[in-house]
């Protein structure tokens, strides 16, 4: 469903140096897979989803989504297939606060070529236990509910892929769990792919793949691995 | 979700500087409007005069304007007068012999009290009185028929055969700060102002003055409803008019209003009019007579006992002395001007050649002057004051483009997210654009609508100054636009319709350079985690 082969990222340094970021031979996530990727900060594991999702393009390589490669198409082409085929849950849930939760939602099915469904969005919002909150602005909710709004969104578009860039890391213990949950079961439901960055091990444990970054990139294989805290872990690295 | 609602939230995002620079675009539009406004009441004002009901001014010669002006505004000083004589040329045989009885039977008048003398002068010589009586028979009508023959009593005017008619107006004195025209009835019996739709000059209360009347003599008036508002003029009141100039030497001669006329935005409105042959009766407005003629006048002695008379007491008497008042003769007459519609336009040119190749008038076409005097005085100021609030308009456009460019630093972020989501470059810049449009639009419709609710509460105001009645929904008149590029194109719009498509122009310019900024954020940069 998913296959990086050869893809190459490198950045410029503000002096003019190249800082190669991603070197990765052969990376694959199968339809409905849901799979963690792991490593320390900085090692670009938010760079290799910005050039999953075509945020940004690849300097070599190919990115085949759905058998298609996306590193052919142009910006624009990138930009539509993100609409349509991607979804992307942030950190930071990156909601826009002039919009009301519903709103949010359906921003994600706007600028893609599903069908603009607010049945569908209030849906979602009810499938993540918002129902109840689909007028309230971002800024009214705990940030527990943010993130069940931003990942009601990346589902908005009916996506092939999840992007999921630690969607815990700014959520407390408590209401870690049923986030992880939510995505899972919503990417099972909807046979979505789920590609995950994550720093929890706790997290890392309940998936069946587990990535180390610095396995499948060869730009930080010299560097010392970070202990995986699970024995349970997999790795699918070729 | 459209990309119309995105813009509109972002908008609300920004509530107060949104709101402050809506507010400018709807203070540049709103000037726009009230320029357009004042434009439209000016031309209309200017113009409802336009279609006269007349197509030429016969005057005194001088500047065409100031004729015009005079005539059709009563405005500027006053011209030089025409001869009646003159003014006699332009009537068919009919009305000549009519207006030249008085002349006639003054000069038989003469002419008796000569041949009198003789008479008693030739009684005392030998002879039978049969045959003396036969002979001042015989002379008495030698000398009306030389009179008739002099004054032209029995042939048409010359410019007769092309008019259809012909009304004189002698100006010169006032009423408070108003013009009194002194003129014929037929100025609100038989003329109309619109000939299209067949309107008359409607006298709302009373009636029009008489040639002739039995209680008031020559000394009727109808005064314009502006005048009889201002000057808290009724029926049944009598005024009296002054001399050359606001304030001047007051007449004793009294008219009586005997109607008001109906405002009908026309220069009517403030204009009071009065029987012609009560003008000409009024002290100083008869010409005197050649040397060596009779300097007698006829209303002489009616002023002379009217003053005596003054006192209301002797109304009775001072009624029956106006009864014995006789017209002036036409030698004692001038005019100001004459209005005179041709029978045919095809005639216009060539009459009015004509009349200007004589040294006694001078002929001018009224519709030519008053487009001439709009185009040259009134459309450049009005141009100016268009250019003027089209600058503050762009000024607000430019505040436009400084809010939502300032705000671009803050939602670099919002705007990564929507490319995150999917959204293009192309759309991001529409978004901007979007909103542009719609703080421009916006404050464009808050601003007409604040210009239209200041006219509907000018409107009456408006309406008693210049007749121009102005409802909230009347839109500034259309203009050919295509004439600003050639005269010979033509493309009638209302100007305020096309403040759409000039604001939406001016907001894609000035959001362009913010919209540009969204094109070209940087997702991955501004998107953080």
């Amino acid at each position: 469903m998913l296959l990086l082969e050869k893809v190459k990222k490198t950045y410029i340094e503000p002096d003019g140096s190249p800082l190669p970021i991603l070197d990765i031979p052969r990376f694959a996530v199968a339809k409905g897979e849901q799979m963690v990727l792991v490593g320390r900060s900085g090692c670009g594991k938010t760079t290799l989803l910005h050039v999953i999702a075509g945020i940004s393009s690849a300097d070599s390589g190919s990115i085949t989504l759905d058998e298609v490669d996306i590193t052919q198409f142009s910006e624009a082409g990138r930009d539509r297939i993100r609409a349509d085929k991607l979804g992307y849950v942030f950190q930071t849930f990156n909601l826009l606060q002039g919009f009301t939760a519903l709103e949010n939602v359906m921003l994600g099915m706007t600028f893609g070529r599903s069908r603009k469904d607010s049945s569908r969005a209030r849906d979602l919002l009810d499938r993540v236990g918002l129902a109840h909150r689909m007028t309230h602005k971002p800024s009214t909710m705990s940030v527990g509910e943010q993130q069940r709004v931003a990942v009601a969104r990346a589902l908005a578009n009916r996506p092939r892929i999840l992007l999921a860039d630690e969607p815990t890391a700014n959520i407390d213990p408590s209401n870690q769990q049923l986030i992880i949950d939510l995505i899972r079961e919503r990417c099972e439901e909807e046979e979505v792919a789920l590609v995950m960055v994550t720093h929890s091990t706790e997290v890392a444990e309940q998936f069946d793949r587990v990535d180390r970054l610095k396995d499948i990139n060869r730009v930080i294989s010299d560097v010392k691995p970070t202990k995986p805290k699970s024995e349970n872990s997999k790795r699918e690295i070729s | 979700m459209s990309l119309w609602k995105i813009a509109w939230r972002s908008v609300q995002q920004r509530g107060l500087a949104s709101a402050l620079t809506a507010v400018s675009m709807a203070l540049g539009v709103m000037l726009v409007v009230v320029v357009l406004t004042i434009h439209g009441v000016v031309s209309k004002s200017f113009r409802s005069n336009s279609t006269l009901g007349y197509n030429m001014i016969v005057g005194a010669r001088g500047g065409s304007l100031q004729l015009t002006l005079n005539t059709v505004y009563y405005l500027s000083k006053p011209v030089e007068n025409i001869s009646y004589d003159y003014y006699l040329e332009f009537l068919s045989q009919e009305r000549r012999a009519e207006e030249l009885k008085h002349s006639i039977a003054y000069n038989s008048m003469q002419a008796e009290r000569r041949v009198s003398e003789i008479q008693v002068m030739a009684s005392s010589a030998a002879g039978p009185p049969g045959l003396h009586s036969l002979g001042t028979f015989l002379a008495l009508d030698a000398v009306t028929e030389a009179a008739e023959e002099e004054l032209g009593g029995n042939r048409s005017g010359k410019y007769a055969p092309y008019c259809d008619f012909v009304i004189p107006l002698c100006l010169g004195d006032y009423f408070g700060n108003y013009r009194v025209i002194g003129t014929t009835p037929a100025l609100f019996d038989d003329f109309y102002y619109d000939l299209d739709n067949e309107l008359k000059y409607e006298i709302e209360q009373g009636r029009n003055f008489h040639h002739f009347d039995e209680e008031n003599g020559y000394f009727e008036s109808v005064v314009g409803g502006a005048v009889a508002r201002d000057m808290n003029v009724k029926v049944g009141d009598k005024i009296n008019p002054s001399h050359g100039v606001p304030g001047g030497h007051t007449h004793q001669r009294q008219f009586t209003v005997v109607g008001i006329l109906a405002l009908s935005g026309t220069p009517n409105d403030r204009a009071v009019f009065v029987n012609m042959e009560g003008f000409y009766l009024m002290e100083d407005h008869a010409l005197d007579l050649k040397k060596g003629e009779d300097e007698e006048d006829p209303e002489a002695a009616a002023d002379e006992a009217a003053e005596t008379n003054a006192d209301p007491m002797h109304d009775d008497h001072q009624h029956d002395l106006e009864q014995k008042i006789e017209p002036l003769p036409v030698e004692q007459r001038q005019i100001t001007s004459m209005l005179a519609r041709t029978n045919s336009p095809i005639v216009v040119p060539g009459l009015v050649k004509t009349i200007n190749r004589e040294k006694e008038a001078q002929a001018v076409l009224p519709v030519e002057e008053i487009y001439g005097l709009f185009n040259v005085i009134v459309r450049p100021i009005q141009n100016a004051l268009l250019l003027l609030t089209g600058m503050i308009c762009l000024v607000s456009g430019v505040s436009i483009l400084v809010s939502i460019y300032n705000s671009m630093s803050d939602r670099r972020h919002e705007i990564a997210v929507m490319r995150a989501l999917g959204a293009g470059r192309g759309t991001v810049m529409s978004v901007i654009l979007f909103e542009s449009v719609i703080l421009s639009l916006g404050g464009g419709l808050v601003g007409w609508i604040a210009a239209h609710s200041m006219n509907a509460l000018a409107s009456p105001w408006v309406e008693a100054q210049t007749g121009v009645s102005i409802a909230f929904w009347s839109l500034a008149p259309k203009e050919n636009i295509l004439a600003l590029i050639s005269y010979e194109m033509e493309w009638m719009i209302y100007p305020e319709l096309l403040l759409i498509p000039a604001l939406i122009l001016l907001a894609i310019i000035v959001g362009f350079l913010p919209a540009m900024s969204a094109y070209r954020t940087d997702v991955a940069k501004s998107l953080g985690k």
